[in-house]
């Protein structure tokens, strides 16, 4: 209790730091300590799935998307600060803020007791899954059109980006190119930790259906390390227009929609799996999903293309 | 119940699977079939559309489908009542209408012209299936996910043309919206916290008045209230929605900005029935009547007319929110069957026809003029006689004049406002009706003016692209046929109704 | 109090914090931290919800579990949307600014 508490308090300081630093350095990297803290919560909430979520996704690949941001918008930082609203409008929002956070407290403390849970429902089910893990049988079984769909989101997103290229370089070379060191302390590095981590990647996913993870998981640290040699020069991104790219970016919910409208005839509904095969068709879907995601994630940071392709 | 073995359940999930696997196709083969991909699932859409409305209509009750087979509270469950059968037949027609539009805008293309097309087409079909995914979703997390994939879909859209100030326009649109997701989260974690459900049929049994309830409902509200641009959250609106290509303004007025108001009223009669205060709504009714009455004034003083257009927008929407007043614990008689219930959903469907109609004839005189400023629109309506006729049915509904669905609409929420001894509203509804017919006799009479020497148009337009906006304006009017009183379709699906009174 | 109670009021505050930060900060940049606050606490009220519906052998109730995973992740892809709709609106104009000129 003691440690919860301690760690509570240094997630709001680290909070309140992000939120009060002067400099938008300083914020970003408050941020990710406050990601990582958050990390530790969840492990002591009894999530490790969402734990590992949100130190790859929510503190990583998010921190490293903010802090390349704000290399490219440092010049605009002076001009930014002449611009923060008068005392008399900061009290005024602290006030409403003070009130909303005041409410929420309140409403947490009167939440029912017992409270209400699915547990028994997801335990009682999920033999007819083929899993061990429950969080993979609610995202992958119970509710699998919502982790469909999300992926569907991840896409559009990606497109959205791509939306935003010039003409003129449209379906070209995401992010600027870097050059290969191939003496650099970064390279070598590089060279060890990528086959590592593709190799712990694949460990989580197929470890995934019966111990904490999945293919976020597996999919976040499969794209870190693409952006990782991808930093040192070690491989450049494809052009976006590249039809093997739109495929490998499409494959993961192609599958999933497939093996969902097989389940009409396999199992009488969309999403459903046959018992005795529920397991392998999950899996199934896993693959190439984990794939599609990785490449997704690694291309959001990346960016839309700034080099036109050759013609 | 349909359950999840019967076709008419099927049809539910094609409504949303077959835009989205449509889109996903595009992406992959490219600007130059994204455009006919889109062409060949809008038929099949619509017929999908109408085939929901059909069996619902038919069966006089709900269409329900439960997703893996899994029960609700374990699975997510897709349903289909009368109010969402008539948003699903609106998206489809609307969609199919804006697309045969936009094909001479977005021709079909490969290389680095492929970049507009391809984008603007997958889009297109993203907000279909988004669309969709929220007018038949049963469950708040299901109905949150499908909100991401319409704000996702909806926000390139606006910078498609890669003009500077949209993508400000884009940005703020943007953080606007999730502001309002993430607050429409919080509330589902409570509600889930206290009620152990997200199913929308399980919460409405299991919820009672009490704090955590009407926390959770507020935050709701006001996270769907940023995502409809109801004042005073409406600054993101007329920027995004002006800088828009104009078949992208009017997917975004006409059919985007609908849905969170559609969560509204689900929230507010299917999640909790009967727990709304007569206080509550009447916040929410005062709202709208603000968003009537400025909106309205800063139409008036708009010099251009894309923005004109989408300041009317921020007004309209509020004549959405006059529903609630209306009929929440209305003197006699379940909501649903109030003449306000009807009339909020015609407005709805009416303003969708009239704005897209409207926006797309603002496209088509930009596109002959080079501009669209209103003082330079002399002559115009000589040079272009069937745009600007188009433009003036829409209106038409806007003010609130028979024959228009508009009128219908506003006269019932005038009725029900008599009805229900809440007469400020009626005169809320008949001040909008006067200042919309300000802001649009302004534009045709600067469009019908001489213009001294004969217009040279920049660019030809073809007969077809005009004949749709005539068309779409002129379903705005035809919905002014619908009989004045409470719609039976509407009516289907809603809990306590005697199902024997309508056959 | 138990721990996921205090865990609770953490993600309370952190909720208001955001907020204070989304409405307060011009910087666009700034705005998309601060919305990573919020969504961090909405999170963690759910993964309060979690634990206290910790049963059937399970240390949490594994669906909200599962919605904060997915919420991740659309959190996420919108970091990534609205950064690069800021970094472009950069290039063009050579400010980061949300404030209309007129």
């Amino acid at each position: 209790m003691a440690f919860d508490t301690g760690l509570a308090v240094l997630v709001l300081g680290v909070a309140v730091w992000t939120i009060t630093a002067r400099d938008t350095f300083a914020a970003v990297v408050g941020f990710v300590a406050f990601g990582l803290l958050l990390a530790l919560v969840w492990v002591r909430l009894a999530a490790p799935d969402v734990a590992l979520t949100e130190a790859a996704i929510g503190s990583g690949v998010t921190g490293g998307l903010l802090l390349g941001a704000h290399t490219h918008l440092r010049r605009t930082e002076t001009a930014a600060a002449g611009e923060l609203p008068g005392a008399a409008l900061r009290l005024a929002a602290a006030v409403l803020c003070a009130m909303v956070s005041a409410g929420l407290a309140a409403i947490v403390l009167l939440l029912p007791e017992p409270a209400p849970t699915l547990a028994p429902q997801v335990a009682a089910n999920i033999a007819t899954t083929g899993l061990g893990n429950p969080v993979t049988a609610v995202l992958m079984a119970y509710r699998a059109v919502d982790t469909l769909l999300e992926t569907v989101v991840l896409l559009l997103a990606l497109l959205g980006i791509w939306s935003l290229a010039p003409d003129r370089v449209w379906g070209g070379f995401p992010g600027p190119h870097h050059d290969a060191d191939p003496q650099g302390v970064l390279t070598f590095a590089a060279q060890l930790l990528v086959p590592v981590g593709i190799l712990v990647g694949v460990h989580i996913i197929w470890d995934g259906s019966v111990a904490p993870g999945g293919e976020f998981q597996a999919a976040t640290i499969l794209a870190a390390m693409w952006i990782l040699a991808a930093m040192v020069g070690l491989v450049d991104a494809p052009p976006v227009s590249r039809r093997w790219l739109r495929i490998l970016l499409v494959a993961g919910p192609a599958v999933f929609f497939a093996i969902g409208l097989a389940g009409f005839a396999m199992a009488g509904a969309f999403l459903a799996y046959p018992p005795p095969y529920a397991k392998l068709l999950i899996l199934t879907i896993e693959i190439p999903l984990t794939l599609s995601i990785a490449a997704t994630l690694a291309l959001l940071v990346a960016g839309p293309p700034e080099r036109a392709p050759q013609r | 119940m349909a359950n999840s073995a019967t076709a008419g359940g099927f049809l539910l999930v094609l409504a949303i699977v077959l835009p989205v696997m449509g889109a996903l196709l595009s992406l992959t083969l490219g600007g130059r079939h994204a455009e006919r991909i889109a062409l060949i699932l809008m038929p099949v859409g619509l017929t999908v559309a109408v085939a929901i409305a059909a069996v619902v209509w038919r069966a006089h009750n709900v269409l329900q489908y439960f997703v893996g087979s899994w029960d609700p509270p374990l699975g997510v469950a897709f349903r289909a009542d009368g109010l969402s059968a008539a948003m699903i037949v609106t998206a489809a027609l609307l969609i199919s209408g804006i697309g045969l539009f936009a094909r001479a805008q977005f021709p079909a293309q490969g290389g680095a012209k492929a970049r507009a097309p391809l984008v603007f087409w997958t889009l297109l079909l993203m907000v279909w299936g988004a669309l969709n995914a929220v007018f038949i979703g049963g469950d708040l997390f299901n109905l949150y996910v499908a909100l991401e994939l319409l704000t996702f879909a909806a926000v390139p859209l606006v910078s498609l043309d890669g003009r500077a100030e949209t993508f400000a326009a884009a940005l703020r649109y943007l953080l606007f919206a999730l502001l309002g997701s993430i607050l429409y989260l919080l509330g589902t974690g409570l509600l889930y916290g206290a009620y152990g459900t997200l199913d929308i049929a399980l919460l409405s049994g299991r919820i009672h008045a009490g704090p955590v309830a009407w926390a959770a409902v507020s935050l709701m509200t006001a996270g769907l209230l940023a995502k409809a641009a109801l004042y005073p959250l409406h600054l993101w609106l007329p920027p995004a929605h002006a800088g828009a290509p104009a078949p992208a303004s009017a997917i975004l007025s006409g059919l985007v900005v609908k849905a969170p108001f559609f969560l509204v009223v689900r929230l507010w009669f299917d999640v909790m029935p009967g727990l709304p205060e007569h206080a509550a709504a009447q916040v929410l009714g005062g709202l709208g009547a603000a968003a009537i009455i400025f909106g309205s004034i800063l139409a008036l003083r708009q010099a251009r007319l894309k923005l004109l257009i989408a300041y009317s927008t921020v007004a309209q929407i509020g004549y959405l929110f006059l529903m609630f007043p209306l009929a929440v614990r209305p003197e006699t008689g379940h909501p649903w069957a109030t003449a306000a219930w009807t009339g909020g959903v015609l407005q709805a469907v009416s303003h969708a026809f009239a704005k897209a109609a409207m926006f797309m004839a603002a496209g088509l005189i930009a596109e002959a003029l080079g501009h669209d400023r209103i003082a330079g629109l002399a002559g115009i309506g000589r040079a272009l006689p069937i745009t600007v006729f188009a433009f003036g049915l829409g209106g038409l509904s806007l003010m609130g004049l028979p024959p228009s669905g508009g009128f219908v609409a506003k006269a019932m929420l005038l009725t029900a406002a008599v009805a229900e001894n809440q007469w400020w509203w009626a005169v809320v509804v008949l001040a909008g009706g006067v200042l919309a017919g300000g802001y649009v006799f302004l534009v045709l009479a600067r469009a019908l003016a001489d213009a001294g020497e004969p217009l040279t148009l920049l660019s030809t337009i073809s007969r077809s692209r005009q004949a749709v906006v005539v068309v779409l304006a002129l379903c705005a009017v035809l919905l002014g046929f619908v009989p004045l009183r409470p719609s039976e379709l509407l009516q289907i699906g809603r809990p306590g109704l005697p199902i024997a009174v309508f056959r | 109090m138990s721990s996921p109670t205090l865990y609770g009021l953490c993600g309370a505050v952190l909720v208001g914090l955001g907020l204070f930060g989304l409405i307060v900060h011009p910087q666009p940049l700034r705005k998309i931290v601060a919305f990573n606050l919020i969504g961090g606490g909405v999170f963690l009220l759910f993964g309060v919800v979690a634990r206290r519906g910790a049963a059937a052998g399970f240390g949490g109730d594994p669906v909200p579990q599962a919605l904060v995973i997915t919420g991740l992740v659309v959190a996420f892809a919108a970091t990534a949307l609205a950064v690069a709709l800021l970094l472009r609106l950069f290039h063009e104009t050579g400010r980061a600014t949300l404030r209309s000129d007129g």
